[in-house]
């Protein structure tokens, strides 16, 4: 298997550690352990929406833990990326419940639009598609998950539009 | 209009802000609690609701609050489970997003009965713009004197976080979310100890559900016995019903619990009927872990009573003729849907989560997929089906956790009901080819094929 490596420039700006901070104020001042999934996400949300060893070193070193404690966690939780993801990360919901509502067409047609398989990246980074698992939308089908908002009762035109939000840079990702 | 206890204020404007919240009756649970309640007073109304736990498991909510080990002297903890990841269940969701102020009253009113001072909900990190509406509700209930040091002037003392996974189902098992909550893996612990004894931080531990926890406002203003009056014996109060599928009108709805699951899926208050008119197939009542029911005992039980939506009517018959409440997880099919290809879906669902710690669960899963995927794309011979059926007899029962379980039981189910479906795409394999092949073609046009 080859091993790649990517590189991650590490920035943690004062208003990161203003929010890991608060985050951490969360629990017993001997229990700073907890606070690493709230963590976790806001790293990754700075830096590109994946974690590098490095940045994981670096969040062991701010809760005072070991660094195999932190990659344990990041390898069980599927929201933590290993590796580089497009900036908009495009998550169709394929469950049964959107599965029968025509899931598997809007992501063929988004994987089609994009040029790219399911767990494939743009090649300029710019949009990744991928299948994942309910994400508590049933009702609103189909429907993908972008940054922490949801696209729901997807058609090809909303997808249209989405890609082209995205392009022209109107698409919020985060709510900080 | 049907009672409403969760939902009644929802179409309020602005219901979603303190201000409006406040002055539509909200925190009036939390002034009567600590004013003029004793903590094993409220505890003692929620035992006389018969308010049962909305998580899934249905078991009541004031008898596990009486387990939690007030004689250790150690802190306690209530944590509210807002992992919800249970395949067809978005109701949670609903209530946090539209009226977070409901569930953050709740929880103080309840950790006052459990006398917990720092407690936590625990939300599923893809909801992450929900945890957002609930940091900031928290934040102005702190500002208003709901929360912090000596509310309302008393000696009690609370504070109260949101926490958030990252993508895991398993976290929603209530043990394997104290360990997330701890920052671990989400590895479901071996019981005993149970929580109340020794969860968080090994602090005695209350975990419920959000909707549990919602409807403890309305139990403390308007006493357990009020509450024990709606609904339908044993089956007390209403019950969000997260509805999904071939209907005319997914969304949620809180419905009293009783009434039939025909006007449940037919009536324009709820569902609206079929979509399309198509006829309908079959219904998973309670998420995707209960078994699915076929036409036939769906609105009608194996003796020939309607079928009510309450925990005793669906689980009606035991699992050769019912099924379960569930989290209310309602998913609908009509004849276009393919129970194999469903049953292969869910599968792969449960072989994704499951945590890999025990055999049965970790290798049956995996089979489970490997084989229903084989079936639905046309590779599947009779014995595969024989081989389905014992390995999800062999995970039943002999896991740590109930996800095993719930990978078993619906592929049990769909072979008990639909075994010919499984039958006709070992026979037919050219037929089934196109993934959307029962469109077309609905199972019942092509049935008689099987015995020919
Ligand atoms: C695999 C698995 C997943 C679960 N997911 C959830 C969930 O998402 N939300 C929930 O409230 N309970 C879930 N439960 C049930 C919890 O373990 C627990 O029983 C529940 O939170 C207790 O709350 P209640 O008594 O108020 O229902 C799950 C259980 C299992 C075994
Ligand atoms: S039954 Fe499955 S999910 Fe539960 S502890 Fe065992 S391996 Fe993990
Ligand atoms: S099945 Fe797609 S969100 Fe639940």
């Amino acid at each position: 298997m080859e091993v790649k490596k990517y590189k991650q420039n590490i920035n943690i700006t004062p208003e990161l550690q203003q929010r890991i901070d608060e985050l951490i104020s969360h629990y017993p001042a001997d229990k700073r352990k907890s606070a690493l999934l709230p963590v976790l996400h806001e790293v990754q949300d700075a830096h590109d929406n994946w974690l590098s060893a490095e940045l994981m070193d670096k969040v062991a070193e701010i809760l005072n833990i070991t660094p195999i404690e932190v990659y344990e966690v990041v390898t069980f939780y599927t929201m933590y990326n290993q590796k580089p993801v497009g900036k908009y990360m495009f998550e169709f919901c394929l469950t049964s419940c959107c599965g029968i509502r025509g899931a598997d067409d809007m992501m063929e047609y988004a994987c089609e639009k994009l040029g790219v398989q399911p767990g494939e990246t743009t090649p300029d980074g710019m949009f990744s598609v991928v299948g994942v698992q309910c994400l508590g939308a049933c009702g609103y089908a189909p429907m993908m998950q972008l940054g922490d908002f949801y696209k729901e009762h997807l058609t090809r035109e909303k997808i249209d539009k989405i890609i082209e939000d995205c392009k022209a840079g109107n698409v919020i990702l985060h709510d900080k | 209009m049907a009672t409403k206890i969760l939902l009644d204020k929802i179409n309020i404007p602005g219901i979603k802000s303190y201000d409006v919240y406040r002055q539509n009756g909200g925190y009036a649970s939390v002034e009567k609690a600590i004013k003029s309640m004793t903590p094993d007073e409220i505890t003692e109304e929620v035992k006389a609701s018969g308010l049962r736990g909305r998580g899934g498991a249905g078991f009541p909510v004031g008898l596990k609050w009486s387990f939690i080990d007030k004689k250790s002297g150690k802190p306690r903890h209530l944590v509210c489970n807002a992992d919800e990841s249970e395949p067809g269940t978005f109701k949670d969701r609903y209530l946090m997003e539209h009226i977070p102020h409901l569930l953050i009253e709740g929880m103080i009113t309840s950790s006052y009965a459990l006398g917990a001072n720092l407690s936590y909900i625990y939300i599923r990190g893809e909801y992450m713009w929900v945890f957002k509406i609930l940091e900031r509700a928290i934040k102005e209930a702190y500002a208003a004197g709901w929360l912090g040091k000596n509310i309302l002037g008393s000696d009690y003392s609370l504070d109260l976080h949101v926490h958030c996974g990252a993508g895991a189902y398993i976290c929603g098992e209530e043990t394997a979310l104290i360990e997330s909550l701890e920052g671990k893996r989400g590895n479901p612990r071996i019981k005993p100890p149970f929580p109340a004894v020794s969860g968080l931080w090994s602090n005695p531990t209350v975990v419920n559900n959000v909707e549990s926890i919602a409807n403890v406002p309305w139990i403390v203003n308007n006493s357990g016995e009020a509450y024990s009056k709606i609904g339908l014996g044993r089956s007390a109060g209403t019950k969000l019903i997260s509805a999904s599928g071939h209907i005319r009108k997914p969304g949620v709805y809180e419905i009293e619990m009783g009434i039939t699951v025909h006007e449940f899926i037919n009536s324009d208050e709820y569902c609206g009927g079929m979509m399309d008119d198509r006829p309908i197939k079959a219904l998973i009542p309670g998420g995707s872990s209960v078994p699915i029911l076929p036409e036939h005992l769906i609105y009608k039980t194996a003796n020939g009573e309607d079928r009510l939506m309450t925990y005793e009517s669906l689980s009606d018959g035991g699992f050769e003729t019912g099924s379960m409440l569930g989290s209310g997880g309602f998913i609908v099919y009509n004849d276009t849907a393919c129970i194999v290809r469903n049953t292969w879906n869910f599968a792969r669902f449960y072989a994704h989560e499951s945590c890999g710690q025990c055999s049965p669960c970790r290798e049956g899963t995996g089979w489970l997929e490997k084989i229903l995927h084989r079936i639905e794309t046309g590779n599947g011979t009779m014995e595969d089906i024989d081989l389905l059926w014992n390995i999800q007899s062999n995970i039943e029962g002999n896991t740590i956790c109930p996800l095993g379980d719930a990978a078993a039981w619906p592929v049990a189910a769909a072979i008990r009901h639909f075994r010919e479906e499984f039958e006709y795409h070992v026979l037919y394999p050219e037929k089934i080819k196109n993934r959307d092949h029962y469109v077309n073609e609905p199972f019942s046009t092509v049935k008689h094929l099987i015995n020919k």
